[in-house]
């Protein structure tokens, strides 16, 4: 927990008389917060043993991102359509959807590619989400494409004069990609900003690659002030301070309809992908830990309600894993299904 | 009769009033120029960007997300390819999200040479943009074709890439486009921008009609029964001059050669070809992107595998040279794409081939 906002938050405790944390947020969000964490957590720790058992091919996720995704998650305004928020997400944000609401199966479906996968039909990896109800577009494996997608969404949502705002999230290492400074440039444009919450979590890594071999710049967040976007860093690893400014920003974006930007260091905690072997780190800090141990300590949670929470989370990642292994696989005729939304055959040996 | 810009042009005010289209946008697109071919002046919904094609084609994808038309100008074609990945996205994006979103967007960009427009502006994209699936690709050949074209482009609900040709901008058409007055002077007073100060200046359009073509439809540009020449966009008509210079000198009948436009290069209309070539026996395609793994060796190979022994001749493919560039001199263009001689020597050696 930052230093500034255990502050700013005994201030406001203390001309509140509803029971809240010391630390400025209600001990029902605080508890909802640490629940949603635990459970994505527990559900990327179910993906990673899917991929060790070879149920899937490929696993990919956001373990270590908790403390920023679920805030972020429980911050937005749900529903689908122009008057929501929109959602351009990257491949780190399970514990963004878990907090919107996404249950366990429907991540393991996309893991286990299979036919009822309600994200891509089994088409795509694992945390590739896509949830239209909740305007949650298609998460791509370039690392960028979202940053300049995200302007369409904001630019009808401003000629709209919609209440919903657009969300674009990104990791570190894809701000060195050209669509990143596009976003900057054209969301800033003096009389045409565009309402977007930028984001970037910042894991200081690159696959394998350390931040520091390719920034030269003091923070991220520093490219967005040269854009005259109000930007702010923050520790991502802490849930209290992540929903403070991201809900200050939100509101921003949404009363002013101009771009916000938020970096938010955050952990990493079974590297990049199974491609280099998914094992935990020692040396990163835990969110979710961290945060349980905070709030036992003031005495919001209890250790017996955790141990039970962990049982319950992990044996709803089993059963589901047991369910989506009976469940079908989509099949090699499918190919050619959604290719065209309307019907012409896509299939140039039946024109 | 108006130039392809004016068609352009008229399509989309013609879909802005009924089509619900509110962006059209791109580099220089809006007030005042209206675009460098003057496709998009006088266009009310029509806005300047950076200049940013990644931008550009981000922005447009993410307002088909949000459900919405748009039309987003890439300036010339040469400048598309830095978005490649953005163009795949958008052709993929309906079926790796398994027909949740859709994105009914029109990417225009004029493509081709003949405008000595050197290395960087005279590219083709046809042969690359065959390789998007999730896209359908179309190439006017004349100014109501691309009224038509870039109508049902536009209503169309998947992503359409729209490439007429940089050197037919200017070039006025044979047929009047629906509601286009008679006189030319006319419509130019009533939709072109005056030079100089354009601040005060409005268009007024002509009583437009829907004219819809649908995509994947080819024609038939001239009939005929001995060879069947198939190509779109710019050459179109300069294989119509060739026939017709070949009559002119006797060295062919004026039925010796069937000629399609194809229109549309995915999905494309192979019952068209299939029917022409059943009948005519011999087959040349001519299209002015680069020779290797140009789009027709795609349906050369087609007419070898369905149609083998119904010809009677090996089917023939005239393309651009298969260099890094087309040069400024006259001499580098013509060297560089299909020029009529020998589009002539070819048609000529079909007809003579005996099986």
């Amino acid at each position: 927990m930052s230093v500034s906002s255990v502050a700013v938050s005994r201030k406001k405790s203390s001309r509140k008389s509803v029971p809240r944390l010391r630390l400025g947020l209600s001990h029902e969000l605080c508890r909802l917060m640490y629940q949603k964490m635990l459970y994505s957590r527990i559900l990327e720790e179910r993906l990673i043993k899917i991929y060790r058992a070879g149920d899937g091919y490929f696993w990919i996720g956001g373990p270590g991102e908790e403390g920023f995704g679920v805030p972020l998650g429980l911050l937005v305004r749900k529903g689908q359509g122009v008057s929501y928020d929109y959602l351009h997400l990257h491949y780190r944000c399970t514990p963004t959807l878990v907090a919107m609401g996404m249950p366990m199966i429907d991540s393991i479906r996309l893991m286990m590619n299979r036919s009822t996968d309600p994200c891509t039909g089994g088409r795509n990896f694992s945390n590739h989400y896509c949830f239209p109800q909740w305007n949650v577009l298609p998460v791509t494996s370039p690392i960028e494409v979202q940053y300049v997608m995200a302007l369409g969404t904001a630019h009808v949502q401003k000629r709209a004069q919609s209440p919903g705002i657009t969300i674009v999230t990104g990791g570190d290492a894809g701000t060195a990609e050209g669509d990143f400074a596009s976003c900057l440039v054209w969301s800033s444009r003096k009389g045409q900003e565009l309402p977007i919450l930028i984001t970037v979590q910042n894991n200081r890594w690159g696959i394998s690659t350390a931040y520091e071999g390719q920034h030269g710049e003091d923070c991220i967040a520093d490219r967005a002030r040269a854009f005259n976007i109000k930007a702010s860093v923050i520790d991502g690893n802490d849930p209290i301070e992540s929903y403070r400014v991201i809900k200050e920003m939100m509101e921003y974006v949404r009363q002013k309809g101009k771009p916000a930007f938020i970096e938010a260091f955050v952990s990493r905690l079974y590297g990049h992908s199974s491609a280099s072997g998914a094992n935990y780190v020692t040396n990163e800090e835990c969110p979710v830990r961290r945060f349980e141990e905070l709030l036992l300590r003031v005495g919001v949670i209890k250790e017996q309600e955790c141990n039970q929470w962990r049982k319950e989370y992990e044996e709803e990642g089993f059963q589901a894993q047991q369910k989506v292994r009976q469940e079908p696989v989509p099949s090699g005729e499918s190919i050619w299904n959604h290719i065209y939304a309307d019907q012409q055959h896509p299939d140039w040996r039946r024109f | 009769m108006a130039n392809m810009a004016q068609a352009i042009r008229m399509a989309l005010h013609y879909a802005e009033e009924n089509y619900q289209l509110h962006d059209v946008f791109g580099q220089d697109v809006g007030a005042p120029l209206g675009g460098v071919f003057t496709a998009t002046q006088g266009i009310q919904c029509a806005w300047n960007s950076p200049l940013d094609e990644r931008g550009i084609i981000g922005m447009a994808i993410g307002i088909g997300m949000a459900g919405k038309r748009c039309v987003a100008e890439i300036q010339f074609a040469d400048y598309i390819f830095n978005t490649m990945d953005l163009l795949k996205l958008a052709g993929n994006m309906y079926w790796a999200s398994h027909g949740q979103y859709s994105i009914p967007i029109v990417v225009m960009t004029p493509v081709g040479a003949g405008i000595r427009g050197s290395i960087y502006h005279s590219h083709s994209f046809d042969s690359w943009a065959s390789r998007l699936p999730g896209w359908k690709i179309v190439l006017p050949s004349n100014p109501l074709d691309a009224y038509g074209l870039l109508l049902s482009s536009i209503l169309d609900p998947n992503p359409v890439l729209f490439l007429p040709p940089k050197a037919l901008m200017r070039v006025k058409g044979k047929e009047l486009i629906p509601g286009e007055p008679e006189d030319e002077k006319e419509l130019k007073a009533m939709i072109d921008a005056p030079i100089g100060d354009r601040t005060q200046w409005k268009p007024r359009w002509p009583r437009l009609k829907e004219y819809l073509i649908p995509l994947g439809k080819g024609r038939i540009v001239k009939e005929g029964n001995r060879v069947t020449l198939v190509t779109w966009g710019r050459y179109v008509g300069i294989c119509e001059q060739v026939i017709d210079d070949l009559i002119a000198s006797a060295m062919i009948d004026s039925t010796d050669v069937e000629l399609i436009d194809l229109r549309s290069i995915y999905p494309y209309d192979w019952p068209l070809i299939k029917e022409s070539v059943k009948k005519t026996r011999k087959v040349l395609f001519v299209n002015e992107d680069t020779e290797v793994t140009n789009f027709a060796e795609h349906l050369s190979y087609r007419v070898t595998k369905e149609l083998f022994y119904e010809l009677w001749a090996p089917p023939q493919v005239i393309a651009g040279r298969h260099v890094p560039g087309i040069g400024l001199h006259p001499n580098l263009e013509d060297a560089s794409v299909p020029g009529a001689d020998e589009i002539k020597k070819v048609i000529i050696a079909l007809i003579q081939e005996v099986p």
